[in-house]
């Protein structure tokens, strides 16, 4: 199948080009870019005019919720959410159920992942066995069976000696190690962001300092045992300032943010908003501009959509007992858009946030970027068009986010995974 | 955001919190509440405002004397009242507060009087009733979490207007376990919004929310300091699991900084009132010679409880 994208906006962050340009493609790579490859004819041609032509999107956490939570989402539906979404790489990460600790279960979920032929996966495997922080798991083993990264989710490890031996043992291999910062002893027990909100709703608080002594405690591990700590979902002003810190020191360090963390606060929780119960909690107003900036700056390296779909029964509860999570894989480059809209930041620049600088996490080579020869995963938008966010809309069947009833920028149009239109206007 | 407990006529829907009312609103309230206390006086203590309604008092959290006084108040409005224990029966079995609602819904219920161990269940059953259009369906908060007392702090507002007249002049003392207390977030909203300038919280650090300052309370850890010209010291429970730990080493030491004695209750103004929501720890928050001496009016308290829980039910229904 051969495929000419005609006169789209080309953006490709990797390659920093942001044109009206044709995109061509053959046999699942992009064969030309602006000229056609020799020889070349269509065996259709996409009118992108008016349309922004990116690659698609690599998203840094996206819980599908298999194996175990089938109740939730299945690969299935997830996969219809992320086509949707303009999203063809996903990191997954291993709070399922069994934990993602064994090889087997690691390559059967890419080939059930395969099989479905949507968007590429790429699994974090468990740190430690059953995510216990007691013992490592076989990290060589899991990196063979299609691992990229080594986490905790969101289950930090109490004993700071295994954390540093899993590190230690991590970087023997230069494995990344990618770590949600967080004393364990300083969260337990709480549900929302420790201040004014928390203290008005007679929430239990999560305080800043179990992220900045977590932080902390990770950066010092990781500048002694040298291994290439991701921070993952970010959450304070406090933590980014940390973290501009150990670069200063010389520690290799990456983080991302979460597209809720960068568009709300403590104060979005209202009245008991279930769907405002997230790891980590929403912060203060303060703290969500800190990150807006510090991802404009570059500071933070990545944004994702920390997609976790919940069923109902679990979010339709009093706030504390509710299941923490959102659904955000359709909503990853909206709030892109939106972000990118209202801190003035350039396309291109916005862009690279969910493509080329997320893929460079993951080390993916391949995805991530329109260059001749890369595969050819491609996400078209409409960048004018709004669309209001509703469960009915939504294709995960996580129907649950704070965004609900919003109008947000930018449409998807087409999403191509290796050449092949995997969605595209009915 | 939709204020969950006005209609769109302004009128109180459901009591889910006094943080959130107008001035106008928590008034009103008192004032329904005055003719109510002398019900009590007459031969037959009963008025026919909630005849055939039907008032369920569900407690996912044990409690008698909130549980008592609202059956008291409705039984005096002539409403049927059902009590229903719910935290030895379905939820054990794995219902969910939802479903029990629903239940209760199609056992015609007119009124929820809701308690709960989570803060802001009962908006989950208010926001449950908006979204299947259940509005003749009222609900009133009888506790939840850490969150919210707002009848009891409606009533303490009644005891504090019985003996004071008015707010505006005043300086009011909150002490104790403010960080857990539902009763101390409804009384620092109720006062706020009813016009006291000065409101003070007296408690050790670790008893006090973040923030707590947002409020709009003024905090002292030294109870002397804390308690000096104040016009009204309402003290909160401390509940038995918080006193040895983390959080305090010992009721004794408690009682000794921030018990209220006699001593310190001297450095209040000479007619100051002492107020307690009950049940007292005596010789823990409280020296049992404050609690029985003549500046107390805990008693009180309690009567005034069912006027005000009857003005608020009379309210509700009349919406």
């Amino acid at each position: 199948m051969r495929i000419r994208i005609a006169n789209g906006r080309l953006i490709d962050p990797a390659n920093q080009l942001d044109a009206t340009s044709d995109l061509y493609i053959a046999d699942g790579l992009i064969t030309g870019v602006g000229k056609a490859p020799e020889g070349f004819a269509a065996d259709r041609t996409i009118d992108a005019a008016g349309l922004v032509v990116c690659p698609g999107l690599v998203d840094l956490a996206a819980r599908l919720r298999e194996p175990g939570f089938e109740y939730r989402a299945t690969l299935e539906s997830e996969m219809e959410a992320a086509m949707a979404g303009g999203v063809t790489s996903l990191a997954i990460p291993p709070d399922t159920d069994p934990v993602l600790d064994e090889p087997g279960l690691v390559e059967m979920l890419c080939y059930r992942a395969k099989k479905l032929n949507r968007a590429h996966v790429y699994p974090v495997g468990a740190l430690t066995i059953g995510l216990k922080g007691e013992r490592l798991s076989e990290m060589a083993e899991l990196v063979e069976a299609g691992c990229v990264a080594f986490s905790q989710a969101n289950t930090p490890i109490i004993d700071n000696i295994v954390l540093m031996r899993a590190m230690q043992y991590a970087a023997t291999f230069g494995f990344r190690v990618w770590m949600q910062p967080v004393a364990p002893f300083l969260a337990r027990g709480g549900v929302a962001h420790d201040g004014e909100v928390a203290a008005r709703l007679g929430l239990a608080g999560i305080p800043t300092a179990a992220e900045t002594i977590g932080l902390y405690t990770h950066i010092e591990l990781a500048r002694i045992t040298g291994a290439k700590l991701h921070v993952t979902r970010l959450s304070s002003a406090e933590g980014l300032k940390m973290i501009k810190w150990a670069r200063k020191e010389g520690v290799d360090i990456t983080c991302d943010v979460s597209i809720n963390h960068l568009h709300l606060s403590e104060m979005d929780i209202g009245y008991f908003n279930p769907n405002c119960h997230l790891v980590p909690p929403l912060r203060t107003q303060r703290d969500r501009e800190a990150l807006r900036q510090g991802l404009v700056d570059g500071e933070i390296n990545a944004l994702c959509s920390n997609h976790t779909p919940v069923d109902d029964d679990a979010k339709q509860c009093p706030f504390a007992e509710a299941e923490p999570g959102a659904t955000g894989l359709e909503l990853l480059l909206p709030l892109t858009l939106k972000w990118a809209q209202e801190t003035r930041t350039p396309l291109v620049k916005a862009l690279a946030c969910v493509t080329s600088d997320s893929a460079r996490i993951i080390g993916s080579q391949k995805g991530g970027h329109l260059s001749v020869n890369a595969r050819a995963d491609v996400c078209i938008f409409d960048p004018e068009a709004y669309v209001t966010v509703s469960r009915a809309r939504l294709r995960s069947q996580g129907k649950n986010t704070p965004f609900l009833g919003l109008e947000l920028p930018g449409e998807v149009r087409y999403t191509l995974v290796e050449g092949q239109v995997m969605f595209a206007p009915t | 955001m939709r204020n969950p407990q006005l209609n769109g006529h302004g009128e109180l829907q459901h009591l889910l919190s006094l943080d959130g009312l107008p001035k106008s609103v928590l008034t009103a309230i008192l004032d329904t509440a005055e003719p109510f206390t002398e019900v009590a006086e007459r031969e037959v203590k009963k008025l026919p405002l909630l005849r055939g309604k039907s008032v369920f008092n569900v407690f996912f959290e044990n409690s008698t004397r909130t549980r008592t006084t609202f059956e008291i108040a409705a039984k005096r409005l002539s409403a049927d009242v059902i009590n229903l224990n719910v935290a030895t029966s379905s939820t054990k079995k794995g219902e969910t507060l939802l479903d029990t609602v629903d239940n209760l819904c199609a056992m015609q219920a007119d009124m929820f009087v809701v308690r709960h161990e989570s803060s802001g269940a009962p908006y989950l059953i208010a926001d449950h009733l908006h979204n299947t259009a259940r509005h003749h369906i009222h609900v009133v908060n009888a506790g939840d979490g850490r969150h919210a007392h707002p009848t009891q702090g409606l009533l303490d507002m009644f005891t504090i207007r019985h003996y004071k007249k008015e707010f505006h002049n005043l300086v009011v003392a909150i002490v104790g376990d403010v960080l857990h207390s539902r009763v101390a977030r409804s009384q620092i909203a109720a006062l706020t919004t009813l016009g006291v300038p000065e409101v003070r919280v007296i408690a050790p650090k670790t008893l006090l929310p973040t923030d707590v300052e947002r409020m709009g309370v003024r905090v002292f850890h030294d109870m002397q300091a804390g308690l000096k010209d104040v016009d009204v010291v309402m003290m909160l429970r401390l509940q038995n699991e918080r006193m040895n730990g983390a959080l305090l080493p010992s009721p004794q030491e408690f009682f000794k900084v921030w018990g209220l004695t006699a001593e310190k209750l001297a450095e209040a103004r000479a007619d100051a009132i002492v107020m307690h929501p009950g049940p007292m720890n005596r010789g823990v928050e409280i020296d049992s010679a404050v609690a029985d001496g003549g500046q107390a009016v805990i008693l009180p308290q309690v009567t005034f409880g069912i006027a005000v829980r009857m003005a608020v039910m009379s309210m509700l229904a009349g919406s």
